[in-house]
């Protein structure tokens, strides 16, 4: 890693920086981009010919499910994923298997051959993040992160209940010390914990039950705390009602609650050179669009509500989408949201699984296929490209599918190609059902990204909205030397080729990683240690004194004891924590 | 047709994964080409010559090709695996997965088959003249699609699940079999010419099974639907006459499977 690399020649796209296929050179030492290599340095240099091809940063993927107990539940209720897809160890690397649930190994190897070097964990349930840190340890390649599940932990909704933010915000700054995480991430909130009874919640405004908190206090409070705390990222939202017919209104007024909140990113960390605000802006970021914008009263009349959020987001700067776009074919959903995949299980008369984690939220699992035969899946393929294609400013929208969700991120290639090329929607238009034209608008969007678009919303932005400029999404002198080249020549794109896209996004020339070849011509040819980021929030001692005393007292009510509960150091590889909230620490 | 003549040539301790068994990989294939295709055993590959003796070249196309395969091959798995035309003989015994995923051509093994013979099956023919063991015709497991289509013969016993989550094809047993034929079966025929054991049709919403001997433990959620005398499915015919049951009522509320029970054999239903 001492040594020097050069990226030379290639077609460069830096959103960022600006930088929109010019011909440049990429320098890379000590793992971290530079302006210039002395004469010295060059000649030792490593030299990467990209000559004819497309240079982007590594790719960062903002949502994805890669770790702790609910993929592992998925990997142990699904063989069939398994036994089908699966790759014989090499010289270097593990065996692995899995389509939707992958053996830990797979999951670092098959980011690093599409290009992607960083990837954050959507979901840590607090008592499971141990767990977590155990697989991420175990993921090669991939600079990792997650974020802690609080929508519905008895504490949050205590504090926000009482209107304790003082304690509520020495709660959420120890939890994220304790577990090692990163940013809040709020399920649906207020709902999971009706779950434990064998309810749910369908508006913002029923109180739950014991705690009698609404979901509108719950995403109100943990965006307010999330901006005072100055956290990397803005809160995670998935909203109430998740799946169901009609659950994009109850998203639209979700959205609308963070709207007069300030984002007051806060974080302590050597900015990269770039051309643009590296800082966030937006102060509600909401994951996986397309699960949230069901619009119909039943599975008879669905349709898309996409139209309607986008409308909203093209003229509310505050918010920040991933899609959680459906590629169709098989897929494991798991969420949080114990009662929606209930509700997925009963759909499909297929088996599920089910999970409570004490006093802090739930989780689902169940296995899914999305066919292309199927007048519901077809919609809800359209409409995960809808999500990206009618939000106008690239800068507040996320490719994902929610992998493995809507689909295994291994068919982000697919999904690039049809946000690419007008000419492959119109080509599985014709493979689908036909509700998919009549019952989204997608039909009538003849917008084909570029490869800048494409660059934002895979790198740039991803990067940008959980904070971490400083590091990723860019190629800026400071930023951390992971490249992609591609092999595709800009100048002779043809977008009407998707067999030739598809493979190329999926198979990359290069992956370059803390400036160390990882994958060459799509095999991977060394294995770079990854690193787990956290946020170390500071706060006021006497604040996290009074609110440990309540942390204890109720501690009787956990199925583990208090010592157990935090993770220590040594289940991650080279943690690295992110400084947050320095007004504090410098008042 | 071309023929090749595979001979084991030693004895086996750790089971030898060889789905290359298959008239799709021989043909166009010299005998010095077969030779070198290679099989799993454990964690390594090896050629397939380590194991067999062969005799001849591959036909121009699997078609073309039959394979006939000498010795006790019960420890060589996944013979005839995905393979789409030709014909496979397997003199003895064979080991697990025989014609797993088979879509065409013809597979006879003279001796037994262990589990998982014909395992997800979408065409072809698949006749064991021995015993078979659990999951004939059945899906892998953790999934419920089973076989789809061909015909898959034992001539002897099979053990349990026969057909698990069958969609389609025909299972024919000669003998008896065990627990839980036809679970969770949508589509397809299975006809049981001796007795079971219990919980046969559990779970099934479509399709039928027939079985000609005794049923030890009836499965709860089936409902009675009259007699019927010598059944005819196209050329498969079940002569004598059935109490006929439509269910499982346990798992749908109008389910299609049809469960026919041999009249003699059952006097306590």
């Amino acid at each position: 890693m001492a040594s020097a690399l050069i990226v030379k020649n290639g077609y460069v796209f830096d959103p960022l920086n600006e930088i929109n296929g010019e011909i440049k050179d990429v320098f890379i030492k000590d793992g971290k981009i530079v302006a210039g290599l002395s004469d010295a340095e060059m000649k030792d240099a490593k030299v990467v010919d990209a000559t004819g091809k497309t240079v982007m940063p590594g790719g960062v993927d903002s949502h994805t499910h890669i770790a702790g107990s609910k993929v592992n539940s998925g990997r142990l209720m699904r063989p069939e994923d398994h036994y089908k897809y699966n790759k014989a160890k090499t010289d270097i690397t593990h065996s692995g298997s899995g389509e939707t649930t992958k053996t830990v190994y797979l999951e670092g190897y098959e980011y690093a051959q599409m290009g992607y070097t960083t990837a954050f964990e959507a979901a840590v349930p607090p008592m499971k993040a141990r767990h977590t840190h155990e697989e991420m340890r175990s993921i090669p390649m991939l600079d990792m992160g997650g974020y802690l599940v609080l929508g519905n932990n008895w504490f949050m909704m205590r504090y926000l209940k009482e209107g304790d933010m003082e304690k509520a915000a020495a709660y959420i700054a120890w939890m994220m010390k304790a577990h090692k995480t990163y940013g809040i991430k709020c399920v649906n909130p207020a709902g999971v914990e009706n779950w434990g009874w064998g309810e749910n919640i369908s508006s913002l405004d029923e109180a739950n039950i014991h705690f009698e908190v609404t979901p509108r206090e719950m995403i109100k409070g943990l965006c307010e705390l999330n901006e005072e705390l100055g956290i990397p990222m803005p809160m995670h939202l998935h909203a109430n009602n998740l799946g169901h017919p009609g659950c994009y209104e109850t998203t639209l007024e979700s959205l609308a609650i963070p709207s007069k909140i300030k984002a007051k990113q806060d974080i302590g960390v050597d900015w990269a050179e770039t051309k643009i605000d590296p800082s966030r802006d937006k102060s509600v970021y909401l994951t996986h669009m397309q699960f949230n914008a069901f619009a119909g009263t039943s599975w008879r009349d669905f349709e898309s509500g996409v139209k309607p959020l986008a409308d909203y987001i093209n003229k509310n700067e505050h918010v920040v989408i991933d899609s959680g776009s459906v590629p169709f074919g098989e897929a494991t959903c798991m969420t949080g949201d114990g009662p929606s995949i209930h509700d997925v299980a009963v759909l499909t008369g297929g088996k599920w699984s089910n999970c409570d984690v004490d006093l802090e939220c739930g989780s689902g699992v169940c296995p899914f296929t999305y066919l292309k035969s199927n007048p519901v899946h077809s919609v809800q393929w359209a409409m995960g490209l809808e999500c990206l294609l009618l939000i106008d400013n690239p800068w507040q929208a996320i490719m994902t599918t929610d992998s493995p969700n809507g689909g295994p991120f291994t068919k982000y290639p697919l999904i690039m190609t049809w946000l690419m090329s007008e000419s492959f929607r119109e080509q599985t238009f014709n493979e689908c059902h036909k509700w998919a034209n009549d019952r989204s608008e997608l039909g009538g969007v003849d917008r084909e990204m570029s490869l800048y678009d494409l660059a934002i919303l895979t790198r740039a932005n991803p990067a940008k909205t959980i904070g971490m400029v400083h590091r990723k999404g860019s190629l800026g002198v400071g930023a951390d030397g992971d490249v992609t080249v591609y092999d595709i020549d800009p100048t002779k794109l043809d977008v009407n080729n998707h067999e030739d896209l598809i493979r190329k996004f999926g198979s990359v020339a290069y992956t370059i990683k803390d400036g160390e070849i990882a994958v060459k011509d799509g095999e991977v040819v060394s294995i770079p240690t990854q690193r787990t980021f956290y946020s170390d929030i500071s706060v006021d001692d006497a604040a996290e004194k009074d609110m440990l005393a309540d942390v204890k007292e109720w501690f009787k009510y956990y199925s583990i004891g208090f010592n157990h509960y935090p993770t220590p150091d040594k289940y991650l590889t080279n943690p690295t924590a992110v400084t947050v909230n320095t007004r504090h620490m410098y008042r | 047709m071309a023929e090749v003549i595979l001979t084991l040539n030693k004895e086996i301790d750790l089971k030898v994964e060889a789905d290359v068994i298959t008239p799709d990989e021989f043909a166009g294939k010299g005998n010095a080409e077969i030779k070198q295709l290679l099989v799993w055993q454990g964690p390594t590959q090896f050629p397939l010559s380590d194991f067999f003796d062969v005799e001849g070249d591959g036909g121009n196309s699997a078609e073309d090709t039959s394979i006939v395969i000498n010795g006790d091959t019960s420890r060589v798995k996944l013979i005839g695996a995905k393979m789409t035309a030709g014909k496979i003989t397997v003199k003895g015994s064979t080991g697990m997965h025989v014609g797993s995923e088979m879509a065409g051509g013809e597979i006879v093994v003279e001796g037994d088959a262990d589990s998982w013979p014909g395992m997800e099956m979408t065409g072809g023919v698949l006749h064991i003249k021995g015993n078979a063991g659990d999951h004939v015709g059945s899906a892998y497991r953790g999934s419920w699609h089973g076989m789809k289509g061909g015909r898959l013969m034992v001539d002897g016993n099979a053990r349990s699940q026969i057909g698990g989550g069958m969609e389609g094809g025909e299972i024919i047993i000669g003998g008896s079999i065990e627990n839980f034929c036809g679970l969770h079966q949508t589509g397809g025929l299975i006809v049981v010419k001796g007795d079971a054991i219990r919980a046969v049709g559990a779970e099934m919403s479509g399709g039928t099974i027939v079985v000609g001997g005794h049923i030890l433990k009836f499965t709860p959620g089936m409902q009675a639907d009259g007699e019927e005398s010598n059944l005819e499915f196209g050329d498969v015919a079940c002569d004598g006459t059935f109490k006929k049951f439509v269910g499982d009522y346990a798992i749908a509320k109008k389910p299609k499977g049809i469960l026919y029970a041999g009249k003699e054999t059952n006097p306590d239903l």
